[in-house]
Formats: structure tokens, sequence, C-alpha cells
């Protein structure tokens, strides 16, 4: 009890501190080294490393359980744009410097794992054509876009089945993540930052089975957090 | 604009949400925050993040629709008024459900606390982005997370859930 007193009355160090920013991967490579090597030799930190997770994980649940704004914004925004003078012509100038400075600003590593990523969607993407290309395998014919009557590709893999937000570790190879998914029989639906949202299999889960596989899933040496999300 | 839109809409409302705590205001909110994106496009000058910018203005106009609605405004001690009046953590405890618990908690957190939790947890800025959001120093960040997780055990504990830490 009085150790534990003494706890909460220290000031807390500044690795402690840094601990969340460790758990969202947003350190730089000098802190995230000294936040490493610090989690390898101290216990109790650890076990605040633990908690932090759990925190990160039930934050984002929290936020995604909060739904999507309604169409009413975006028309409410968009008319009042309508009404808003003309934009000038240098706005499109503005941009183009924008997008180059923001790539120049980028770190080499940033830049490396961007471009991982990128290499990662773009195969993850060619599979699915590919996929849906053997399997509408028919008679040539003509369709046109706006007149398809087959649904939307991820409409095959059904509303109802499980989602989750995963984070893969920075060491994850292409090909781990690849023999995951298909161990899962997990879909990426989405991916925002270092997020992937993973859809699993085509049937819906009963709570219990989710949070099963939830466990088996952060049990994964690949996988560095998994949460359920609608 | 509606690429922008489309692409960030859903977590700028989440942050107004979290921070006004009701949906018709967070709705308006990014309105006003994409309107002014539009009117200001000229001011942004690229030396941070689009979403960091977005965010910004995103406090800043739900900090302006708190003070018009001085009734919803949160400080610490409201928020503990929250945690007294409500058994809910404490229920959802003795069904030994953590993370209903955790979630519960880190809803009647302080909006200080709150912002803090989600732009580093659910938005995953950074130290200097947390700063230039919030605007205030760096070390302050740090300790103010710091103290926001303590309270976040501290809610727990009386919930009844244990999580060896502190």
């Amino acid at each position: 009890m009085m150790a534990m007193k003494k706890i909460l009355e220290q000031e807390p160090s500044e690795i402690e501190m840094l601990l969340p920013w460790h758990a969202t991967g947003t350190l730089n490579a000098r802190d995230a080294k000294r936040v490493e090597d610090a989690l390898a030799s101290d216990p109790d930190l650890a076990r605040q490393y633990a908690a932090i997770q759990e925190e990160y994980a039930e934050t984002i649940g929290l936020n995604e359980s909060l739904g999507a704004p309604s169409a009413r914004a975006m028309t409410k925004l968009f008319a009042a744009i309508d009404g808003e003078p003309a934009r000038k012509a240098s706005m499109s100038l503005n941009i183009t410097s924008r997008f180059s400075g923001f790539f120049a600003r980028l770190s080499p590593r940033t830049l490396a794992w961007s471009a991982s990523f990128g290499a990662l969607a773009l195969l993850l993407q060619a599979g699915v054509i590919g996929a849906v290309l053997m399997k509408n395998q028919q008679p040539a014919s003509f369709e046109t876009a706006s007149l398809s009557t087959d649904g939307p590709i991820t409409r095959s893999l059904g509303p109802e089945a499980p989602r989750a937000l995963v984070r893969f570790a920075p060491d994850a190879r292409v090909a781990d993540i690849n023999a995951l998914l298909d161990n899962y029989q997990a879909s990426i639906v989405d991916a925002h930052g270092g997020m992937f949202r993973l859809q699993f299999g085509t049937r819906a889960m009963s709570k219990e089975d989710i949070a099963t596989l939830m466990n088996k899933l952060k049990g994964e040496k690949i996988v560095n957090l998994a949460v359920a999300t609608p | 604009m509606q690429v922008l839109y489309g692409r960030h809409h859903v977590r700028v409302f989440r942050f107004g949400l979290r921070l006004v705590r009701d949906e018709q205001i967070a709705e308006d909110l990014i309105s006003e925050v994409f309107l002014d994106v539009w009117r200001q496009a000229g001011k942004f000058e690229g030396r941070s993040a689009v979403s960091t910018w977005l965010l910004a203005i995103t406090r800043f106009k739900a900090l302006s629709a708190l003070r018009r609605r001085k009734d919803v405004e949160l400080d610490d001690e409201a928020a503990n008024a929250i945690e007294d009046d409500s058994d809910d953590p404490e229920v959802t405890a003795q069904k030994k459900d953590t993370s209903q618990a955790l979630r519960k908690c880190l809803s009647v957190l302080s909006p200080e606390h709150r912002e803090i939790v989600d732009l580093v947890y659910y938005h995953e800025k950074s130290v200097e982005e947390v700063a230039e959001i919030v605007g205030i120093p760096e070390n302050t960040v740090k300790t103010r997370l710091f103290y926001a997780r303590k309270k976040l055990a501290e809610l727990l504990k009386a919930a009844g859930v244990e999580r060896g830490w502190p």
C-alpha cells in the first residue's frame, strides 16, 4: 500500500511519459529505442505498457463506436460553399507546392514505410482484381459501370462479418501479413495511417467468438494491436 | 474539397463529438470546420499534416460552441460528479468486463483529458502535433497525458478494476 502511494506521488520519468506514443508508433527512432531498452529491463514499466495498450485499443473502440455524421452536414457545407465568392486562381498553385513540400518533409524511414504499405496495397488490390477476373470469366459482353447489376466486390463478403482494426508490427513482412490474412480468411477493407481494418470471413459471429478471435489475433507475433469494430 | 471532406470528415466529427457531446452540434461543427478550411486554404502553409490542421480548427470551434453552451461545459469537478452519480463503471466491473469499464471511464474523463487521450490514441498524433493542436508546450502534453492516464486508473480502481498500474 505504502509502495503504491509512493509510486502515485512520484513524478513520472521521461520514458514513462513516452510510453503512449511508443504504443501508437509515433516516436522518433531515438526515443523508440530508449523506450524499447527501458521496457526490456524494467518489469514495472512493461506492466504499465500493457495497461497502455489496453487503453489504446479501447480508445479506438470507443471512437469507432461513435458512428459517422449524417448527410445533412455535407449538404449544409456544400450549400455554404456554393454561396461563397469564387476562389482565386492561385489556389491550385498553392496546392501543388504544398504537395511537393509535404513529400519533401517526410523522413526517409516514413517514405520507406509509406512505400512498403503502398506496395502491399497494390499487391492486395492486384490479388482482388485477379480473383474477380478469374471468377467472372465469361463470354465477352459489355457492361457499363452505371448499369452494372452486380454489387460491389465487398458485398460478397457479407455485411455481418466481424471487423477489427489491426496494427502490424513494424518489422512484419508482406509475406507474413499475407499468410496471416489467409489463415484468418481476412481481407483488408480500409487503411488509415498504420492501422488496417480487416474483415474476417463472410459470416456473422457471436460476441464470444469475436472475443476469442481478437485474443488469438493479439497473440500473433506480427500483430501489435487488434480491436474489434462495428 | 469533396476529397478532403470524404477523407477526414468522420474523424473530425468524432473528435468534435467527444468534445461537445452532442451529435447535432458536432455535425454543425464539421460544416463550420470545412467551410473555414475552404475560406482559409491559402493560409495553410503545409508545415503540419492536414489532419493536424483540421483537428486544431475543430478544437477551436468546439470550445467556442461549448462557451456558447456553458451548461454542457465540464471541468474535473463535473466529471467527478458524473462518476459519483453513475454507477455504470461499477456495474460493468461486476460483470467482469474490463473493456466496457474502460470505455465508460474514458467517457467520464474531463474534457482536457479526453481530448489528449483521443488525440494520442485515436488520432495517433505525435507529441509535437498534439502541442500544435492544443496550443501547449510539448512537456505539458506529456505530463497531461500521464495525469489523464492516472485519472483513468483511479476511475477504474474505484470501479473495482485492477490493471497492475499504478
